[in-house]
């Protein structure tokens, strides 16, 4: 079970949380020119590291927030979780 | 090569099974090979099998970072079938099945299989609907599909629950009679000897951490026994690909995940086939030994940990309970993980890449098992000839890019979610 601290609620466990992928992927931005590679890198590609790892959570059965969190995905060891706007 | 029969296990037993010869050797890693396989689990060395069985290349080696089997292949719950609705993946999956019929003769090792159907359960007209195009789909692919209804899933299962108040009740199910299971270990076992009878190397507790390139062009790999020169390398390592990939400088189509399975105590013969429930993730067989073998969700976030989370486990066996009320009075015997490499579209890559002699077979997610023959053929059969087969043109590292996907399932790219 992982412990979750979400930045708006705290601590709480996995059970109320939804995974929402990597973090680091950036859609490209509207209105301007898309490239093919562009887009595939945003839709598909990822580099699934064995390591830390920057990801989405949605707090989904509690405030409804999204927000990230770092974390090791071999030890599942979190290290900082944060909102969506703020940086590492 | 020693071969195992009836007789030559009577004429063991009378010298007190002290002669047997090792099933494979444990060499030491030469300087240079025409080609290397990375990963010892059931695609690498089916991949080597073929190689040297097909296309009759001599000088081949298999480099695994652990023991042969450890992997994916070792931890996985055996479920054999094809009963897939798109072409590409039907025929790739029954040209496997194909394979699985013959291959205890073929590899003279009993692998067990065991053909004794699968059930998919449908709970609702609407999915009823669904698994009946799926089965008329594959059906023109010439593989078995029967539309089951209420009654006669009872007949099957009878000891799954139908009775009336249930929250998901049993309208019928799809079921391909020729899937089934066999043996993992022996799939391994029996691949790896024949591979090392006909000259491969099987390198074990070695592992890759980089490669060679010169000029676009593979020129040798480097592992924690040394460096070795070769010009062809075929990566199948599963839920590690991204790691090698990383050193490759290439970001692939897959992310890795876990994925847990359990087994209960043993208990004599009740479930004949292998049952999917349909309003979840819950799939469950009867093993030899008599242990319900039981698996469904993937854990939901990216894991290379091998050891799974509780919170999944208690959302499948509830699925699990609701199915079969019977297995509240078993006890959980044991509970394990694997990394699966899962595909942006659920179905896996087998092809050619940038690099030249670097040949790329991944994105198994769940599914590789069953796959492993024909995974190892016609991966072979890239490698040796630097073509993709006809059975194996759609499992290309493009189609993400050019939109020509397989998803089989249509959930998007978040596979891991389904
Ligand atoms: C719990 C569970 C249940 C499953 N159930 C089913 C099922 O019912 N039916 C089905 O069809 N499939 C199932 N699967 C999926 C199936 O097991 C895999 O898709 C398949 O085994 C993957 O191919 P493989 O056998 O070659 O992988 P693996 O056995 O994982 O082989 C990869 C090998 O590469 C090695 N390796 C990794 N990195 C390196 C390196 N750097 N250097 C050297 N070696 C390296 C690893 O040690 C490993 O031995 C299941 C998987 C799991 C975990
Ligand atoms: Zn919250």
């Amino acid at each position: 079970m992982l412990f979750i601290k979400c930045p708006y609620c705290g601590d709480r466990s996995q059970n109320e949380f939804a995974y929402g992928g990597d973090a680091t992927v950036k859609r490209p931005e509207i209105n301007k020119e898309v490239s093919d590679k562009d887009w595939d890198n945003f839709v598909y590609l990822r580099k699934s590291p064995r390591g830390k790892h920057l990801e989405f959570w949605h707090h989904v059965s509690g405030c409804r927030q999204w927000f990230k969190i770092q974390r090791d995905t071999s030890t599942h060891e979190i290290f900082k979780t944060f909102k969506v706007t703020e940086e590492i | 090569m020693q071969k195992y029969s009836l007789f030559s296990l009577i004429k063991n037993a009378f010298r007190n099974h002290k002669d047997w010869e090792v099933a494979w050797k444990n060499p030491k890693p030469k300087k240079e090979y025409d080609v290397v396989i990375i990963g010892g689990g059931g695609h690498g060395l089916a991949t080597a099998y073929y190689l040297a069985k097909e296309h009759k290349i001599k000088n081949i080696a298999i480099i695994e970072k652990g023991w042969i089997g450890g992997g994916n292949v070792g931890r996985n719950t055996t479920i054999i079938r094809s009963n897939y609705m798109y072409d590409a993946n039907a025929r790739f999956n029954e040209f496997a099945m194909n394979l699985w019929r013959n291959m205890s003769q073929e590899l003279n090792f009993n692998v067990m299989f065991s053909p004794r159907g699968i059930i998919n359960l449908a709970h609702s007209d609407v999915q009823m609907n669904a698994f009946s195009r799926r089965g008329n789909s594959m059906r023109l692919n010439g593989i078995d599909a029967v539309l089951l209804d209420r009654e006669e899933v009872k007949k099957l299962i009878p000891m799954a629950d139908f009775s009336e108040n249930v929250r998901f009740p049993i309208f019928g199910g799809l079921m391909q009679p020729s899937a089934g299971t066999a043996r993992h270990d022996a799939v391994v076992w029996g691949y790896a000897r024949q591979a090392d009878s006909m000259g491969v190397d099987i390198i074990q507790h070695c592992e890759v951490n980089g490669f060679d390139i010169v000029n676009g062009k593979i020129k040798g790999i480097r592992t924690s026994k040394g460096n070795i020169k070769t010009k062809k390398v075929g990566l199948c390592v599963a839920g590690s690909t991204s790691i090698l990939a990383e050193k490759l400088n290439m970001t692939l189509p897959i992310e890795t995940h876990l994925l847990q399975a359990c087994v209960s105590e043993p208990i004599k013969p009740i479930l004949n086939y292998v049952v999917t429930f349909g309003a979840g993730h819950f799939y469950s067989s009867q093993s030899d030994k008599g242990e319900m073998v039981m698996g469904g969700d993937l854990d939901g976030y990216n894991s290379y940990a091998q050891r799974g989370n509780l919170p999944t486990l208690q959302h499948v066996l509830t699925e699990g309970l609701a199915l079969f009320p019977f297995l509240s009075k078993l006890k959980m015997l044991r509970t394990w993980g694997g990394i699966m490499d899962m595909s942006m579209d659920g179905s896996p890559i087998i092809d050619k890449t940038h690099i030249e002699g670097l040949y790329l077979n991944c994105g198994w997610c769940y599914g590789g098992f069953k796959s492993t023959p024909a995974s190892g053929w016609t991966f072979a059969y890239t490698i040796a000839k630097d073509a993709v087969h006809e059975l194996n043109a759609n499992l290309s590292l493009n189609r993400f890019s050019t939109g020509y996907l397989l998803d089989e399932k249509g959930l998007g790219t978040k596979t891991w979610i389904g």
